[in-house]
């Protein structure tokens, strides 16, 4: 039943050879070696300072969402910085590859990367960039903010969610060690019936690309679940609808989209899986396949995973805009409305990424309305953040810098997305970096709204702020590097250049390709200035410690509780008054005000079974990758019986008592009396 | 006024929870599951779009058809075979309200019994269709067929596993709060099954014997 490979295999190595190995590539091969360098030097200060049973026992095994929030962040910062060295290599190329006399280096004929190299580039920095950067970031924000707003001790599944870190990390693992150990996919992020059938792509590239994202889809249905459960049932007494924060609302909409559209990525993968490993022919040319099919079943999820992406990027915005404008949310009902009516929308629009199928025009024009639809809720909400800042008494803090600059981009791209929304336009720049500049102009405003927030929730999870200095040299570096970026390649588009070149005919575009790579430069030193910021931030703690409410203008649940916040969350849990629940304590003078009693609290217990699950599904994905079966057939038993292992052992929890919790809180009380003096 | 105003008095307001406030676990529990359910409902749906786009007679593509290969009373036992196991269980969850144990063995067994007589059947039409030469290779329209139906039968396998830790979970911990939610989710996960079985039966096997 399964099919016959071209190349070798045998029973106990799969495809693995030695030849899969790229050690005579003249990128790859150092690289691998500063990577190994590197991880034994990180591995051996660990072992060095002893830090191996602190690691395993506060991080790795942990089940708090605010540090599983803090790894998600710290895979989705990683990820960024893969994603955006494949980005600088792809600009390095067009900008290098230009004209017949361009010279070429490493075996290119033009630029340094050969075609097959290129394609397998852009491919993973798309993967990466959505998947693996944008998508562990915001969850990570999720995942520490939503519980604390919602006035809960955890999540409602807490194990479930270490389950979906480690689903991640495995990913995460997958896609890096696609760059050693074989290739990837050079099919595009989202891929193209027939290419990566068996027959085009006889290599493991795509069974990488397939079984990276079926992780990633599993991990974030998971979390999903676990995130909308714990909004609907964890919320603190009087935490009405009507009271919760925006952001969580915003969180809600986001993880509606992701538990009813990530099913479908995960079919539609799992399918060109059955075409590649049994031989199946849903995706083929010939033999009763269908193109299509798969091309409107992947966008079918990847649309709305657009709006995934995107509404809690919005919430962040939300919540940033009223903090430093001293005012609250202008229109709150219309945000929440707009925020749901996005998540449906969402689910009509999809056509659109292909309107030159050919499906006619009653099917064009029906996709055509319905993506202009999006711009209603949308324009609710760049009016609202407006409205909300118009009077307000504003600080110009990075966090609301890199709001105010989410909400710029947000126009750009919300308006050239409003062209594309027109067929007739649509057949013009079809596949041309026009549409590459306006997704990126869109994915833009996710960056800068979780750059905002890390300004903005930093003091919340680590009890101290951020270099404000630092932290403006890097918005402003990194705004230029947008502008270089992102405007020639606007223009290029209307100049007819299409997208994923790796080598550029018409050396007329050359000049804006040279300020496009000098644009890259800029970014780069953006990506410097960050380190610098994390240096500079952490050496200066002590001087910028911050109490409970850390920007004195706050407004919602997370900032009554202290900073950094307690693993317990709230000593006794609060009733919940109003909405911005903070801000109407502190205009009544009644937010010092403590709970004048504690009680015991129940925890769950701390487990090693997530992060074990989670290294044996890489193994399963590895072998799958490579077709070693009984590696494949090993890690799967060994997930089952590990899932009933923990069914049968179970979890008691575990309880700290009222005498525990008053002398931690006493401690921390004592603490923020200090920083106030 | 703000729009954070409220129309609790600050002065007397219940600041902190005296209430001695609990989440319900076996709510939370049955309600994340069930949202579980909706994520493989969509899953289904996915598929079973695919195997309407990939039921034309060119998906095909000459060879046979379902109407060749599909006999609806044979399917119609498999039929029967679930929709008996999941009355099974439902005895058994009926046992379960009176604490009854031996009930609610007595109903997992036969659920699993009539569980394995499904997964049988569906086994044995397999490979008499592979006896037939017809395969997932055969062509896109029995690809969208045999794995539709396999994904199916894969979750009933996986239920069938499930049911068996749950029967030694009843014998060796009892009643407990976990076992009692497990067996819950379990019940709602056997009759999604049956439910899609449903639209498998009606969709896949008689549509496509009758076209």
């Amino acid at each position: 039943m399964l099919v016959d490979l071209a190349g070798g295999w045998n029973p106990m190595w799969g495809r693995l050879a030695w030849s899969q190995i790229p050690y005579d590539n003249p990128i790859l091969a150092p690289l691998f070696v500063a990577v190994v360098v590197g991880a034994i030097l990180v591995l051996g200060l660990i072992t060095y300072y002893g830090k191996w049973t602190y690691l395993w026992k506060e991080w790795l095994t942990t089940v708090d969402h605010k540090k599983l929030g803090v790894m998600y962040i710290l895979i989705g910062l990683v990820m960024l910085f893969r994603g955006f060295i494949d980005g600088l290599m792809i600009r390095t190329q067009q900008a290098w590859a230009v004209g017949a006399h361009s010279s070429g280096v490493f075996g290119a004929t033009h630029g340094y990367l050969t075609p097959f190299h290129f394609g397998q580039i852009y491919s993973a920095h798309g993967v990466i960039m959505i998947l693996l950067a944008a998508t562990p970031l915001l969850v990570g924000f999720m995942n520490i903010i939503v519980p604390i707003q919602i006035g809960a001790r955890d999540m409602a599944y807490p194990y479930l969610n270490a389950l979906g870190l480690w689903l991640t990390a495995a990913a995460g693992a997958l896609i890096m060690i696609s760059l050693f150990v074989g290739d990837f996919a050079h099919n595009g992020w989202f891929g193209y019936a027939p290419i990566f059938e068996l027959q085009y792509s006889p290599g493991v590239g795509v069974d990488y690309w397939i079984w990276t994202m079926e992780l990633v889809a599993l991990g974030t249905t998971l979390g999903g679940i676990n995130i909308l459960a714990t909004i609907i049932k964890m919320r603190a007494p009087g935490m009405t609808w009507g009271r919760l924060p925006i952001f969580v609302w915003a969180t809600l909409s986001a993880n509606v989209i992701a538990l009813t559209s990530f099913p479908a990525l995960q079919v539609a993968l799992a399918l060109i899986a059955a075409d590649r490993y049994l031989g199946a022919h849903f995706f083929t040319a010939g033999l009763g396949g269908n193109l299509m099919l798969y091309t409107n079943l992947f966008w079918i999820w990847g649309h709305p995973e657009v709006y995934f992406v995107i509404l809690p990027a919005f919430g962040m915005m939300s919540e940033i805009f009223p903090t430093f404008s001293e005012k609250p949310l202008f229109g709150y009902i219309t945000m929440v409305l707009a925020s749901m009516a996005i998540a449906g929308v969402s689910w009509l629009v999809w056509l659109h990424h292909f309107f030159t199928m050919g499906a006619g025009p009653y099917v064009n024009s029906a996709f055509s309305v319905a993506t202009m639809l999006v711009g209603i809720p949308t324009g609710v909400k760049v009016f609202n953040w407006a409205f909300t800042m118009y009077r307000g008494r504003l600080t110009f803090n990075t966090a609301m810098l890199w709001a105010i600059g989410a909400l710029f981009l947000l126009l750009i791209g919300g308006l050239t997305g409003m062209m594309l929304a027109v067929p007739a336009i649509n057949y013009m720049v079809h596949n041309s970096v026009f549409v590459v500049a306006h997704f990126h102009t869109m994915l833009l405003v996710i960056v800068y709204a979780i750059f905002a927030s890390v300004i903005y929730w930093f003091p919340k999870v680590f009890g101290f702020k951020l270099d404000e200095f630092w932290a403006k040299t890097m918005f402003w570096l990194f705004s230029a590097g947008t502008v270089l970026v992102f405007v020639p390649m606007y223009m290029l588009g209307f100049m007819g250049m299409t997208r994923r070149l790796d080598y550029v005919f018409n050396t007329v575009w050359h000049p804006y390709l040279l300020v496009m790579e000098f644009g890259i430069a800029v970014y780069m030193l953006s990506v410097l200035a960050f380190v610098a910021l994390l240096y500079v931030s952490i050496r200066d703690h002590a001087k910028n410690q911050v109490g409970a409410d850390a920007w004195g203008t706050s407004r919602s649940l997370e900032w009554l509780t202290h900073s950094p916040v307690p693993f317990y969350n709230f000593a006794v849990l609060p009733h919940i008054s109003a909405r911005d629940e903070v801000a109407w304590r502190r205009d009544n003078g009644i937010d010092h005000v403590q709970p004048d009693h504690y009680e015991d609290i129940h925890m769950p217990n701390n487990t090693g079974v997530a992060i074990i699950l989670g290294g044996l599904t890489f193994v399963l994905g590895f072998a799958l990758v490579w077709r070693i079966w009984w590696l494949c057939a090993l890690s799967l038993l060994a997930i089952v019986a590990l899932v009933i292992y923990r069914s049968f052992k179970g979890d008691p929890g575990y309880i700290i008592t009222a005498a525990e919790v008053e002398k931690m809180e006493k401690e921390a009380l004592r603490r923020e009396a200090q920083i106030s003096k | 006024m703000s729009s954070h105003a409220s129309n609790v008095d600050p002065k007397t307001a219940e600041l902190w929870d005296k209430s001695h406030y609990q989440h319900d676990v076996i709510s939370t529990r049955t309600f994340g599951y069930f949202m579980y359910l909706l994520s493989d409902g969509m899953l289904f749906a996915t598929l079973f779009a695919a195997y309407g786009v990939l039921s034309y007679q060119h998906s095909y593509f000459g060879g046979p058809t379902p109407a060749d290969f599909v006999k609806p009373w044979y399917t119609f036992a498999q039929t029967m075979a679930l929709f008996l196991s999941v009355l099974a269980y439902g005895l058994g969850m009926n046992a379960l309200k009176h604490k009854n144990k031996s009930g609610v063995i007595n109903g997992l067994l036969a659920a699993l019994v009539l569980g394995v007589l499904f997964l049988a059947l569906d086994i044995h039409d397999m490979t008499h269709l592979a006896s037939l030469g017809i395969s997932v290779a055969t062509s896109g329209g029995v690809s969208a067929f045999i794995v539709l139906t396999q994904v199916h039968a894969t979750h009933v396998f996986f239920g069938l596993i499930w049911i068996l830790v749950m029967m030694a979970q009843v014998l060796t911990k009892g009643f407990t709060t976990e076992v009692v939610g497990r067996l819950l989710t379990l019940r709602m996960f056997w009759h999604l099954q049956a439910i899609i079985w449903v639209f498998v039966y009606v969709f896949v096997y008689l549509w496509g014997y009758m076209s």
